[in-house]
């Protein structure tokens, strides 16, 4: 990183953390608005199994986790092969941990409600 | 033993130790990097698992907003989420000041570094003692709650719908009943029943001389509202079902739903604490390690980098955390 900051002048790497600084503020603010208001239109339209207004917190969760590691974990500057052999990994496995898990939890919840046996007394 | 080693034919292409590593990084960021990664695949664990318990009970989860509504100084003022929100940006702003000191280490400016590192530890703490805070709430509860015998919870609004607190309407008995006091030791050491400020006989008489106060269960209605009883069906629900007082959360019994709730709470974010206050912790010796001027020697501040990779690294869990606990 040393070498790369020398091409860089002082002035244009400050700037660029604080313009992802606003980024990661604005992107926080909307995710707080939307919580508090829950537009209806939002929560009642489903994709997918899971309404409109979760999948738009998770996209822009993602959005500002690639800001933080890109801009601030300074991903960026580092070779080809390093990004892609930590953000490939932890993508691909935490995907698939996430699809079997929350099928499994799905699964499970259509047991509980249409099963024979009585768990909820 | 010399000439059993064959020449790879490979000399001056792989890394031997020299100035140029692979992958263009030092070992200690690239370590830095491995870590980071298995610490990930650790905390989407638990996130992954938390979504699980939740799909396993997606119409009779709590709902975070009626959980996490407290701020400071506004005392029974209904307010989801705008501390967890302040909270954010906090960690977000540690994490501008964090990249700050990186930015002014590779500029060889030491009084930078100093400052903007402090700001960043600040902030840490500020963040650790918000989430102390959280803890103390969560614990402690605030309207309290009835447990059936099958383990569900009930909690008690008015013919509005605002929720009320067992206290309120609880009618006191001259039954023989002891209620734990803090000098008679832990409050965890002791047995459900004297834990808690009213007993569940208490709350059944209250519950009976009120016909004001209705039992709102679990399940989630249609417009994904906790479902609230009629009066009838509540009076049947507390004769028939009632056993046990539950006030706060513990890891075996919470007021706001399923243990599992309380006990994913407890696990993540304290786990997500417990990275914060390690990384506050790695952040002060770095911060003295520049005071005296150890990077200056060094002509490097690249330990600045690798602790500004694990802060920034503590900042990314929590923006999921945020989402997956709070939002969703």
């Amino acid at each position: 990183m040393a070498h790369e900051a020398t091409h860089h002048n002082e002035g244009s790497a400050t700037k660029r953390i604080w313009i992802v600084f606003g980024i990661l503020s604005l992107v926080t603010i909307v995710e707080v608005v939307l919580g508090i208001i829950k537009p209806d239109f939002l929560v009642d339209t489903k994709f997918i199994r899971m309404s409109l207004l979760n999948w738009i917190f998770i996209i822009l969760t993602i959005y500002k986790a690639y800001y933080i590691t890109w801009a601030f974990m300074h991903m960026e500057h580092e070779t080809k092969g390093l990004r892609r052999s930590v953000v490939w990994t932890a993508i691909f496995l935490i995907a698939y941990l996430v699809f079997i898990l929350l099928t499994e939890g799905d699964y499970i919840y259509e047991v509980y409600k249409n099963g024979h046996v009585s768990w909820n007394f | 033993m010399e000439a059993t080693v064959a020449k790879t034919g490979t000399e001056g292409k792989t890394w031997g130790g020299g100035p140029v590593s692979p992958l263009k990084a030092s070992y200690g960021k690239m370590m830095m990097w491995f870590f980071i990664v298995s610490d990930a695949l650790t905390f989407s664990a638990f996130l992954a698992s938390y979504g699980f318990s939740r799909y396993k009970f997606i119409d009779s989860w709590p709902i975070a907003d009626e959980v996490f509504n407290h701020f400071p100084f506004l005392h029974g003022v209904d307010a989801p989420m705008y501390y967890v929100a302040l909270m954010t940006f906090i960690l977000i702003f540690s994490s501008v000041t964090m990249v700050l000191a990186v930015d002014a280490g590779h500029h060889m400016k030491k009084n930078k570094v100093i400052l903007y590192m402090f700001l960043t530890i600040i902030g840490g703490a500020i963040f650790v003692g918000s989430q102390a805070w959280e803890w103390k709430n969560f614990i402690t509860g605030t309207y309290g709650a009835v447990e059936t015998k099958g383990g569900q919870i009930l909690q008690f609004v008015d013919t509005e719908g605002k929720r009320v607190s067992l206290e309120e309407f609880a009618q006191p008995l001259t039954e023989d009943r002891v209620v734990h006091e803090r000098k008679n030791g832990l409050w965890f050491a002791e047995d459900e029943v004297s834990a808690t400020t009213v007993s569940i006989n208490e709350v059944k008489k209250g519950f009976a001389a009120n016909d004001n106060v209705l039992v709102r269960i679990q399940m989630l209605n249609e417009e994904g509202e906790k479902t609230i009883l009629s009066r009838e069906e509540s009076l049947k629900m507390m004769s028939e079902n009632a056993v046990g007082v539950v006030q706060g959360a513990n890891l075996t019994h919470n007021e706001y739903g399923p243990p599992l709730f309380a006990d994913f709470f407890f696990f993540i974010t304290g786990f997500h604490g417990f990275h914060v206050f390690t990384g506050v912790i790695i952040n002060i010796i770095i911060f003295f390690n520049v005071i005296i001027g150890t990077y200056e020697r060094r002509k490097s501040y690249e330990m600045v980098e690798k602790v500004g990779l694990y802060w920034h690294f503590v900042d990314l869990v929590w923006v999921f955390v945020f989402t997956f606990f709070y939002l969703v």
